[in-house]
C-alpha cells in the first residue's frame, strides 16, 4: 500500500504578514518558509503508520503544488522520512486549482491511502483535501484527530462539534487530519537530510482547469483602539463597562 | 434561482451557527429576491424546524430518514447537489463547522461552483458576489471574487447578526432519490452533553499557564458558571494535561469567535490570538503588564488572577441578579 501526503509551503506562523504596494500579493521579503504546520502532523503519522505496518505500507508520498522555490520544503518532508515527492510545477493559485492537479498525480499514481492537514495556515481554507476527495470520487472523513491501521484495516475519530466518532473505512480514501493524530511533528535529523539529498521529486507540468474565484485585493486588519484598563480592585467597573459600552453583557 | 443553506442539528436541536447561515443568506435574499430554502436532515421535530423560518427560511426540506445518520461527507455531497439542482439554487451556504468544512468543499467541486469559506462578513458586493474572508490566521483579509455561476460558502460563526425576519413556512419531507450509500461506517459517537459547547458560546472564559495547575482551574469554573460561559485553554494547559484537549483553542486548535472573550493568565502568542482573533470582545486579566495580550484585549486587569477572580464573580452575580 502507499500513503499520499499533501503538503502546503506557507510562510512561519510568527510571520508578520505584509503586502505588495497594490495589496494584491504577499511580500516575500524575509519570509521562512515551513512545511503547513497541519501537514507537518499528518505526514509523521503516516510515517509512524508505515513504521507500524510490518512492511503493509511500502512507501510515503508527499506531494506540493508550487514553483522551484518549494524545494527546500520538499527536501525537509524528505528528510524527516518521506521516500519520495511530486511537485506540479505551478503557483498555488486558490484550493480548486492545487486539488485539481493533486488530482491528476493521484490519479496515475493509484495511491491507498491520501493524508491532508485540514488547513493551510495561509489560505485558511480548510478545503483542499475535500475537493481532492471529491475530484477522485473517494470517500473522505474530515477533522480526523486519531488514525490506527491495524493490518490493513483502517479506523479513525473524528470530530464532530461537540464530540467524536469513531470510524471504520476501506481504501482508497482521504483523510484530513488535525491536532491529537500524532503528538509532536518529527524534525529531520542528520542522516535524513543526508539521504534526503538523493531521494527523487518527481516534477509535472501543470494540467489546465476552471478559474471558479479570483482574489481582488487582501487587507490587514485594521489597527485596535487601546486596551482599557481597568483597576484590579474594580471589577464592578470592568462589569458596566461590557454592559453598557460594548454590550457584549 | 434560490439560494439553500444547509442546516445543522444536534440532538434534535438546530445549532445557533445554522441560525446565523439562514440570517446571512436571508440578508442576501433582500439584495437579489431568490428565496431562502433551509435542509434540514436528522430528527429535528416541525416546530423546532420553524426556528428556521423566523430568520428568513420560506422552505424547509426535512430529511428524516435514519440512513443518513451517518454524515459521510460524500453521500452528503451528492443528496445536496439533488436538491440544487431540483431547487435551481445558485448560492449554498454552510456553517464553517466541522460538518460544513468537509461538504461544502466537494459540492464546490461537484458543481463546479466557487468556495468561499471562512467568509467573516455579508458580501461587499452581490452580482458577482464578492466575499471578505479570512486568511493568515486572522492577520489579513482576503476579497474575494466569484467567477462561476453557482457559489458555495462556509460562514464563521459569529459573522452574522442574528436578525428575525420571520415568513411563514412550508416544511417538506422529502425523500431524496440519491442513496445514503455511505463508504464510511460509524462504530461509535461519543457526545459531550450537559457542557456548553465551545463553538456556540456567546461568552468564552480560557484559562493559560499563568493559573499554574490543574488545582487552580475552580475560580475559572465558577466565572464560567456565573457567566453561562463556555471553558476554553490554551496550548500547554491542555499539553500539560490540566484541561481536556477539546478546551484547547488557537491556531492548531478550535477556533472560536464569541461575543466575549475572558483571556485570564494567558500571555497571547500569536498562535493562540489566531484562534480567538474573531472575539467581538477580549478581555484580558495578566499581572505582567507587558505581556502581548493587551495589545489584542479592548479591555484589562493588570493583576493576579487568583485576586481578581473571585472579586470578578461577585461583580458578576451582583450583576446578574440586578
Ligand atoms: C506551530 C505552533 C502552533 C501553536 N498553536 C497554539 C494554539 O493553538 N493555541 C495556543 O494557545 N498556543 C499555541 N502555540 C503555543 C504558543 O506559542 C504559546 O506558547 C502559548 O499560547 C502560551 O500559552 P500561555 O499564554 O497559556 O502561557 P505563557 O506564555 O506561559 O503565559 C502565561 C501568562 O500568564 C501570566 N501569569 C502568570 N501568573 C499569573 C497570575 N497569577 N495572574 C495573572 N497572570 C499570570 C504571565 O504574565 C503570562 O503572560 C503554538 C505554537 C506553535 C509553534
Amino acid at each position: 500500500m502507499k500513503i499520499l501526503v499533501c503538503m502546503g509551503n506557507v510562510p512561519d506562523t510568527t510571520t508578520k504578514i505584509k503586502f505588495d504596494s497594490e495589496m494584491k500579493k504577499l511580500d516575500t521579503n524575509g519570509i521562512q518558509w515551513v512545511i503547513n504546520p497541519w501537514d507537518e502532523l499528518a505526514l509523521t503519522r503516516a510515517l509512524e503508520i508505515k513504521e507500524q505496518s510490518g512492511g503493509k505500507i511500502e512507501k510515503v508520498s508527499v506531494i506540493n503544488i508550487g514553483k522551484a522555490d518549494a524545494e527546500p520544503t520538499i527536501r525537509k518532508a524528505l528528510a524527516i522520512g518521506a521516500d519520495d515527492a511530486y511537485r506540479v510545477d505551478a503557483e498555488p493559485s486558490d484550493s480548486y486549482y492545487i486539488a485539481a492537479q493533486i488530482a491528476e498525480v493521484a490519479k496515475k499514481e493509484n495511491f491507498d491511502i491520501i493524508m491532508c492537514g485540514i488547513e493551510s495556515s495561509d489560505f485558511n481554507d480548510a478545503a483542499v483535501g475535500s475537493m481532492l476527495a471529491e475530484f477522485l470520487d473517494y470517500p473522505s472523513v474530515s477533522a480526523v484527530s486519531s488514525f490506527e491501521f491495524n493490518d490493513g484495516n483502517v479506523k479513525l475519530k473524528r470530530d464532530i462539534d461537540g464530540g467524536k466518532e469513531t470510524i471504520v473505512i476501506s481504501t482508497p480514501f482521504v483523510a484530513i487530519v488535525q491536532k491529537g493524530i500524532c503528538i509532536n511533528p518529527r524534525i529531520p535529523a542528520m542522516r535524513g537530510i543526508m539521504m534526503a539529498r538523493t531521494k527523487p521529486i518527481t516534477v509535472s507540468a501543470p494540467v489546465e482547469t476552471d478559474s471558479l474565484i479570483e482574489t481582488t485585493i487582501f487587507e490587514l486588519p485594521a489597527s485596535k483602539a487601546a486596551c482599557k484598563m481597568v483597576d484590579a480592585e474594580d471589577t464592578d467597573k470592568l462589569i458596566e463597562l461590557l454592559h453598557g459600552e460594548a454590550k457584549v453583557l | 434561482m434560490s439560494i439553500i443553506v444547509f442546516s445543522e442539528n444536534r440532538i434534535g436541536k438546530i445549532k445557533k451557527q445554522s441560525l446565523e447561515a439562514v440570517a446571512y443568506a436571508t440578508y442576501i435574499s433582500k439584495n437579489n429576491s431568490k428565496p431562502v430554502i433551509a435542509i434540514s436532515v436528522g430528527n429535528v421535530n416541525n416546530d423546532e424546524l420553524a426556528v428556521l423560518a423566523k430568520y428568513g427560511a420560506s422552505k424547509i426540506i426535512s430529511i428524516t430518514d435514519s440512513n443518513w445518520q451517518n454524515h459521510d461527507s460524500q453521500a452528503y455531497t451528492k443528496l445536496i447537489a439533488e436538491i440544487v439542482e431540483k431547487e435551481s439554487a445558485d448560492t449554498i451556504i454552510f456553517s464553517h463547522s466541522n460538518m460544513g468544512k468537509a461538504i461544502a468543499p466537494r459540492l464546490s467541486v461537484r458543481l463546479k461552483a466557487g468556495l468561499a469559506s471562512n467568509v467573516l462578513a455579508l458580501p461587499l458586493s452581490y452580482s458577482p458576489y464578492v466575499f471578505k474572508r479570512k486568511s493568515y490566521n486572522g492577520n489579513a483579509f482576503q476579497q474575494m471574487k466569484i467567477k462561476s455561476q453557482k457559489c458555495v460558502i462556509t460562514i464563521n460563526p459569529n459573522s452574522c447578526d442574528l436578525v428575525e425576519s420571520p415568513v411563514s413556512v412550508n416544511i417538506t419531507d422529502f425523500t431524496p432519490t440519491t442513496v445514503a450509500n455511505a463508504a464510511t461506517k460509524v462504530e461509535n459517537i461519543d457526545l459531550i452533553t450537559g457542557k456548553i459547547l465551545l463553538t456556540e458560546a456567546s461568552v468564552v472564559v480560557s484559562g493559560g499557564r499563568g493559573l499554574k495547575s490543574s488545582d487552580n482551574w475552580k475560580p475559572l469554573e465558577e466565572l464560567a458558571e456565573v457567566l453561562g460561559a463556555g471553558l476554553a485553554c490554551s496550548r500547554p494547559v491542555s499539553d500539560e494535561g490540566w484541561r481536556s484537549h477539546e478546551e484547547h483553542v488557537g491556531q492548531t486548535g478550535k477556533i472560536i469567535a464569541p461575543d466575549l472573550y475572558f483571556a485570564v493568565g494567558i500571555s497571547g502568542a500569536i498562535q493562540h490570538i489566531g484562534g480567538i482573533s474573531g472575539s467581538k470582545v477580549i478581555v484580558a486579566i495578566n499581572k505582567d503588564k507587558d505581556a502581548p495580550i493587551f495589545s489584542y484585549a479592548n479591555y484589562g486587569i493588570l493583576g493576579d488572577a487568583f485576586d481578581v477572580l473571585p472579586k470578578l464573580i461577585e461583580s458578576v452575580k451582583k450583576f446578574k441578579s440586578a
